[in-house]
């Protein structure tokens, strides 16, 4: 019968709160430290003249972000999932490939492009200015960021009942009217989502806006952390931004909430009607293909040009030496991620109750919040309480446990849901104890999902900068942190084969989840 | 003599919604199988799962060989257990499914054992076998062989045959009780289907919305239903008011004999194999056939009489037309019905066979 009227057991409970509270933990000693300052000093600093333009900036980039994601993805996924254009599938997979390109690649890629040395200068002759600013961050971001939204229309807009759209042409409806009146209200809850995920991306992300210098709260926490040594300073900054992640979550809900989904009828429904071109296929397809030489070709041709055209002092020993470091933190943390996900999996899935979901919820707040600000929440709790952690591999591995740890849930909670609870029970009426009959009963068919799960924890976590920047152990260089250091002393040439081996890295994977996904 | 003695068993999950078992008492004799009878969602399920120890009763006792396990954990209750799906392990083959039942057993004593199980349940060959690698026939005797390879004091059985196509329903519903019979097992099997719960158990209960109706063998939970409930969820009735004075009632079909002596008004039951038709053609007839079911061994028939609609099976060769008119006759008692009746304590009806 049912099992949700049931109560976890105690130690089911403990262990699904460990992650929770790695990450709550640390944020208590964000706090303790901000209110270490004497109260006048607090006031000076939180309402400094230079936090409003840091919030004015950051929600700047935030919206012209999510604008041009919008722009982009929308006509994207419409054009790609109901219109009669051919090979829609290599479209698909070549608009969502940017994901492997992370921002701070990208940035990368926009800076090489521009200023006297670029390489529009010596192929050219033509020196466009330098991309930097606010242009220059909206634009590695939004070409980064918008195929999460693109994947999330595209799966609503496949969804769409046909018949609504029927019923509106029926009614004398023109297409351009049904598509805003009738479509895109449902598309609503996909907006959200996709929103929500590149909204909290912009203002947790420091790579880009780092190398386009533009003075966002994240960029800030990292100048005054590393440059000037204000540390309460940074941990006021810190504050401020989780409120503004807080912020977007919470209106993220309120949104939602208002939304009603709808859902067709029963039964396997029917595929919408492709839309013909007609006289629109040349300019579809010319949209289709700028976006995806922009987003794909761009930062492609770029690595291909400094790794071919002008061949730098290519070194592939620092470059493997750079992508073990990497992977001597990722895959770790992977496995730890993994472990740490398993019982609040498990419990959302055996025992949904308030519990449950208030755990889950918990273990992706160490997803939501600015990683430089776990980061730095990391830093205090490790000085203050346990020094002999600070600035080494453990800590490292640590922080990117908790910061991921939300990404191996999703592989791990299908899999225990797929595993019937009454192997267990039949385990149990052989004689085996709870914990016995989990081990040999359900644990061998969570296999999959808990590699599924600690993958995807080690391919991001391959990538990622933030964290590695303020936690890593001296000395101990990530491809990430190199390609980051590199171009920010305007190397491009020496960053080419590390930004390059991050790309090719994360391009395969995605390819590889993409096939799983279609194959499904 | 018992192998299980239940006694006033409760379970409620939600207040508002009232006790999912309520009161339950019965008992398993030794070999026994016992059928726990009841439509979806009567607290059949539940009570088994408070049996095997995965829901904690709220109140009432649990004897195996008169040791009281309500305390115990599942896993050292000595209880099999075979669910609806079978809950085979899908990592492990055949053999090692048996096995997973044998504990602390030397390697050489568990390839023996299993070999014995596997010869057991009939399938001798398929050790190597995956389970999705069986049909569903198959998965049910290897669950069934891998519960009675660990040894329990009992085995519960939950809607074992209702995954099974209806062609292998049959067959497979008489391998497991020779099965049972032959190990002499005691079984305690709940299903929500009338026939296979008359075919196969040695005794059942009746159970309706958490509680009890009856308890007694098939034929006399069968033949004298003691509930409206009983007598109509066991297959068709004919309901009918009447005033009894002793051994006979005063019913709109006339006067009829009863099962037992019974006063004042009286709630009768009779099925519709005890009703007999007769052609009534002088234009006077009392009855008139409504609706004429053909089902090939026999025909079912809707009559009507005084306003009230009666069923009345007869033979295949009697043959009447809807619109005809028809005298309803009794072939057997009425069997007087309670209102309500709990058996809130173990009480059995009689095996009276007149």
């Amino acid at each position: 019968m049912p099992a949700s009227g049931r109560r976890p057991p105690w130690f089911l409970l403990v262990a699904a709160s460990i992650g929770a509270i790695g990450v709550l933990l640390p944020l208590a000693y964000l706090v303790l430290r901000a209110f270490e300052a004497d109260l006048q000093a607090v006031q000076a600093l939180v309402f400094r003249q230079r936090n409003l333009r840091l919030l004015f900036n950051t929600l700047t980039l935030s919206f012209t972000v999510l604008v041009g994601t919008t722009l982009l993805a929308v006509p994207l996924a419409f054009i790609t999932v109901r219109t009669d254009i051919r090979h829609k599938r290599l479209l698909t997979i070549l608009a969502t490939l940017p994901l492997a390109v992370p921002g701070y690649v990208m940035a990368y890629a926009l800076i090489s492009l521009g200023g006297n040395y670029g390489i529009l200068a010596r192929l050219t002759g033509l020196a466009l200015p330098r991309m930097s600013g606010l242009s220059g961050a909206a634009a590695a971001l939004t070409l980064y960021t918008y195929p999460y939204l693109f994947l999330n229309l595209r799966a609503a807009l496949a969804g769409v009942d046909p018949s609504y759209e029927e019923t509106a042409r029926s009614l004398g409806y023109g297409r351009t009217e049904i598509f805003f009146k009738v479509t895109l209200p449902h598309l609503r809850p996909a907006l959200l989502a996709g929103w929500l995920v590149i909204g909290l991306y912009v203002l947790g992300d420091f790579g880009a806006v780092a190398l386009m210098r533009y003075e966002v709260f994240s960029y800030a926490i990292f100048t005054q952390y590393h440059g000037a040594f204000d540390r309460v300073y940074a941990a006021w900054l810190s504050l401020m931004l989780l409120a503004m992640t807080v912020g977007v979550v919470g209106l993220e809900w309120r949104l939602l909430g208002r939304t009603k989904l709808w859902r067709s009828g029963s039964g396997v429904g029917r595929k919408p009607a492709e839309v013909p071109l007609g006289r629109t296929r040349p300019f579809a397809k010319l949209f289709v293909w700028l976006v995806i030489l922009a987003a794909v070709g761009l930062p492609v041709l770029i690595l291909s040009y400094w790794l071919l055209l002008a061949p730098p002092d290519l070194r592939p020993a620092q470059v493997a030496a750079s992508f073990a470091a990497s992977a001597a933190a990722s895959v770790p943390a992977a496995a730890l991620a993994a472990l740490l996900a398993l019982p609040v999996a498990y419990t959302a899935a055996r025992y949904p109750s308030v519990i449950s979901r208030t755990l889950e919820r918990a273990a992706y707040i160490g997803y939501a919040i600015p990683p430089l600000a776990l980061a730095l929440a990391m830093v205090f709790f490790a000085l203050r309480s346990a020094p002999a952690l600070y600035q080494t591999l453990p800590l490292l591995i640590l922080a990117y446990a908790l910061n991921f740890q939300a990404l191996a849930i999703g592989p791990i909670r299908s899999a225990v849901l797929q595993a019937s609870p009454r192997l267990e029970e039949a385990a149990r009426s052989l004689g085996r104890n709870r914990v016995e009959a989990f081990v040999s009963t359900v644990l061998p068919l969570l296999r999959r999902g808990i590699v599924a799960g600690g993958v995807l924890v080690f391919v991001i976590a391959m990538k990622e900068l933030p964290i590695t920047f303020l936690l890593a152990p001296t000395g101990y260089r990530t491809l990430a942190m190199n390609v980051f250091s590199r171009t920010s002393e305007a190397m491009l040439a020496q960053a080419a084969p590390y930004a390059a081996a991050i790309v090719v890295f994360s391009g395969l994977f995605i390819g590889f989840l993409l096939k799983h996904e279609g194959s499904r | 003599m018992q192998v299980m003695k239940i006694n006033e068993l409760s379970k409620t999950y939600d207040e508002a919604h009232g006790p999912v078992v309520e009161r339950v008492s019965f008992s398993v004799r030794p070999g026994e199988i016992f059928g726990l009878l009841g439509p979806s969602g009567c607290g059949k399920t539940t009570l088994l799962r408070v049996i095997a120890g995965f829901e904690t009763p709220d109140s009432g006792d649990i004897l195996l060989n008169g040791r009281s396990i309500g305390s115990i954990p599942a896993e050292r209750r000595e209880i099999g257990l075979v669910f609806q799906d079978y809950a085979l392990f899908p990592h492990l083959s055949v053999a090692d499914n048996i096995a997973f039942a044998l504990r602390g057993v030397s390697k050489q004593e568990k390839r023996s054992r299993v070999a014995e199980t596997l010869s057991l349940v009939g399938l001798g060959r398929f050790g190597e076998r995956m389970p999705h690698e069986l049909s569903g026939g198959q998965q049910q005797r290897v669950a069934l062989g891998r519960a009675i390879a660990a040894g329990p004091k009992i085995i519960l059985l939950d809607e074992p045959f209702s995954n099974l196509d209806a062609s292998l329903r049959d067959a497979t519903r008489s391998d497991v009780r020779d099965l049972l019979k032959k190990t002499g097992m005691s079984a305690i099997l709940v299903t929500h289907d009338q026939e296979e719960a008359l075919s196969i158990s040695d005794r059942l209960a009746v159970m309706n919305e958490g509680r009890i109706e009856q308890i007694g063998t098939p034929e006399t939970v069968y033949h004298r239903p003691r509930t409206p409930f009983v007598a109509q969820f066991l297959g068709r009735t004919n309901i009918l008011q009447g005033t009894a004075g002793g051994r006979e009632a005063e019913t709109p079909l006339g006067r009829l004999p009863l099962d037992r002596e019974a006063h004042g008004a009286v709630l009768l039951s009779l099925r519709p194999e005890h009703l007999e038709l007769l052609r009534e053609d002088n234009g006077n007839a009392p009855a008139t056939v409504l609706v004429r079911e053909f089902k090939g061994h026999d025909i079912t028939y809707r009559v009507q009489l005084g306003g009230i609609e009666y069923l009345a099976h007869t033979e295949y060769y009697r043959s009447f037309h809807p619109g005809q008119g028809v005298r309803v006759v009794p072939r057997a008692p009425a069997v007087v019905l309670q209102h309500r009746t709990w058996c809130t304590t173990e009480r059995e009806t009689p095996e009276a066979v007149e």
